[in-house]
């Protein structure tokens, strides 16, 4: 057997899969938050909470409707795209010429009702999510044996996360959404709905974080606290990334991922505080983030 | 923002305010509960001087506070040192964990202070919960009340007029503060940074004294409760209780003296009494799940946010003031 710094190889491979996983929710989060912060100029404190939610609905689908997992991928972000809707319509809308501090606060305060429903109903205790069979097992790679779930949430968020990429920087749509960020009142001039691109917008970038909630069922317990304690994460992989660039807060996500794999290998006390580590260090290297632009 | 009649002497009000407080507990009020809002009370004062006076939203006085309760508790009970010496230490601790944030967060402006400031606090959370002073997920149990220049403070309302001095003394130093040439410059900074540089100021440590400033009022405000209720847990430096004092704050009004004292009043007294309050509603209209609306306290506090931020951006004390300042102008 192979060792690496006195660590068996496999244990190492397993714990970068396990960071690679958790940094694909992160990417997935922080893209999300990154495109909603450009249109909406509001940091999504509820994205967490609505990340939680997707996985709520797919345990719930399963539980009390007999929905398949597949379905519930699809069904949830649709869902949770039209709470993304209605919380635009009817509450954010009234705060884009406020302080920005204002939309985090109003965020907070849906995060903090969001969960308070899923408490008042299950409690903090998490729920069991099956992983669905066409995923179950492992395969042998010979180095490692790589569990096959872990290995499809992989892929689909980096498929997701670089589907969006496209989306935003390659399509005639991506480029009016760019600039809508840039000048608001210019695109609205040349004949677009800017407002309903806004609603749109918001209701897409939380449906990603739905569909990292789905993803995430059946390898985190379902509870109603697993947002909020991801969403803090999140803030600070943001800060280190900076929002200025899609590829950027993917890769940031997904880097910090892998970090924290490998500290839980090597110095696992560290491994919950290690990203804000990294983002204490980057404020003070280079304090607009690693993709940001410097004022 | 402060709209206090310039006619009358405020301090007077002031006095008036706090001889009230002070007769409560012999008007039959429990005196600890009155402690513990005083002890939130000043919290909230402490955060409202970052964002009420210098316009920066700190999103982790929750580990300030946290810091206090653990290292005055530490001190109290492991080193047995005095209460005075024990309030000292929780205080200057917090003071140089909030050095040492402010000198990370105020490298950014904006939003990202207070995704940064979240963050931290978050790190010193994890930390708490794993050091072997905390205590862990129990916290530090039966800290002892000690001597504070030689009164025995086991009796509560000996405690109750120490605790009431402890809040004037620092209610005090913030008013100073904020009335000072030094409190200005922070108003200044508030409303527009950019100008403020360019007479000269430099912004970035006028915006880490008021930092450490408010860290170590926190930092008091969270020894002086470990004090009070003889314990310190990782409640106290959660999140949520970041979450909390923000509330407070924009109950009472952001950026009026007064305002974080009845936030603080009114979230603490909703805290305690919505247990009865859900078991009430429950009874009235026969749905049962009302019964567990203590268990969920942030559902309540979640809508007061949303409608604090669409409709009571003022707060209570602000539109008070606001609705005041109408009637002088008709009259």
């Amino acid at each position: 057997m192979t060792d690496f710094f006195g660590i068996p190889l496999p244990a190492l491979l397993g714990q970068l899969l396990l960071g690679l996983v958790n940094g694909s929710f992160y990417a997935m989060l922080s893209l999300g938050l990154a495109v909603i912060f450009g249109m909406l100029n509001i940091i999504n404190f509820a994205h967490g909470a609505l990340y939680m939610m997707g996985a709520f609905l797919a345990w719930m689908g399963l539980e009390y409707l007999g929905i398949s997992y597949w379905w519930m991928l699809l069904l949830a972000p649709l869902a949770v795209g039209v709470l993304g809707i209605l919380i635009e319509r009817l509450l954010l809308q009234w705060l884009y010429k406020l302080d920005h501090i204002y939309g985090l606060l109003l965020t907070l305060g849906i995060t903090l009702v969001i969960e308070g429903v899923f408490r008042s109903f299950y409690g903090v205790s998490g729920q069991q999510y099956t992983v669905p069979d066409a995923l179950q097992g492992a395969t042998d790679l010979g180095f490692m044996v790589l569990p096959n779930y872990r290995a499809w949430v992989v892929v689909a968020s980096i498929t997701v996360c670089l589907g969006v990429w496209a989306l935003i920087e390659k399509t005639s749509l991506g480029a009016t959404l760019r600039a809508g960020t840039e000048n608001p009142k210019l695109v609205q001039a040349f004949g677009i709905n800017v407002p309903r691109m806004i609603t749109l917008t918001y209701a897409g970038g939380v449906a990603l974080a739905a569909f990292a909630g789905v993803l995430a069922a059946p390898i985190l317990q379902v509870s109603a606290l697993m947002g909020s304690n991801l969403i803090i994460v999140v803030f600070a992989v943001v800060v280190i990334g900076g929002m200025g660039s899609i590829l950027g807060s993917i890769l940031t996500g997904l880097g910090l991922g892998l970090i924290e794999g490998l500290t839980k290998v090597f110095y696992p006390e560290a491994s919950s505080t290690v990203v804000f580590v990294v983002m204490a260090i980057v404020l003070l290297v280079r304090p607009a983030g690693l993709f940001g632009k410097e004022k | 923002m402060t709209v206090v009649a310039k006619t009358r002497n405020p301090l007077l009000g002031y006095a008036a305010l706090f001889i009230a407080i002070g007769l409560l507990p012999v008007l039959g009020v429990y005196p600890i509960f009155v402690m513990k809002v005083l002890c939130y009370a000043l919290f909230a004062c402490a955060f409202n001087l970052l964002i009420g006076f210098t316009g920066l939203l700190s999103f982790g006085h929750a580990a300030f506070l946290g810091t206090a309760a653990y290292c005055a508790g530490h001190a109290l009970k492991v080193w047995g040192l005095p209460a005075p010496l024990g309030l000292l230490v929780g205080t200057f601790a917090a003071a140089g964990v909030g050095l040492l944030f402010g000198l990370l967060a105020i490298k950014r402006t904006g939003i990202y202070f207070s995704m940064i400031t979240l963050a931290l606090s978050q790190m010193l959370y994890f930390f708490f919960l794993q050091a072997p002073f905390t205590g862990g997920e129990d916290g530090l149990q039966s800290v002892p009340r000690g001597t504070f220049f030689g009164l025995d403070l086991a009796s509560d309302i000996t405690l109750f007029y120490v605790v009431l001095g402890i809040f004037i003394a620092a209610f005090w130093l913030i008013y100073r503060t904020v009335h000072s040439p030094f409190g200005q410059v922070l108003t200044s900074i508030r409303e527009n940074e950019p100008r403020a540089i360019s007479l000269g100021y430099d912004t970035d440590r006028f915006k880490l004294l008021a930092f450490v400033l408010s860290a170590g009022l926190a930092g008091l405000a969270g020894a002086t409760k470990t004090l009070v209720l003889g314990f310190a847990t990782l409640t106290d430096a959660v999140w949520t209780t970041s979450g909390l004092v923000i509330l407070m704050t924009l109950v009472g009004g952001m950026g009026t003296l007064v305002g974080p004292m009845v936030g603080a009043l009114v979230i603490i007294s909703l805290e305690n009494k919505i247990g009865d309050l859900g078991k009430a509603l429950a009874d009235m209209t026969g749905i049962d799940w009302f019964n567990g609306l203590g268990e969920s306290v942030s559902l309540v506090t979640g809508l007061i946010f949303i409608v604090c931020v669409l409709a009571f951006r003022r707060g209570l004390v602000g539109e008070a003031l606001a609705l005041w300042g109408r009637f002088r102008a008709k009259a």
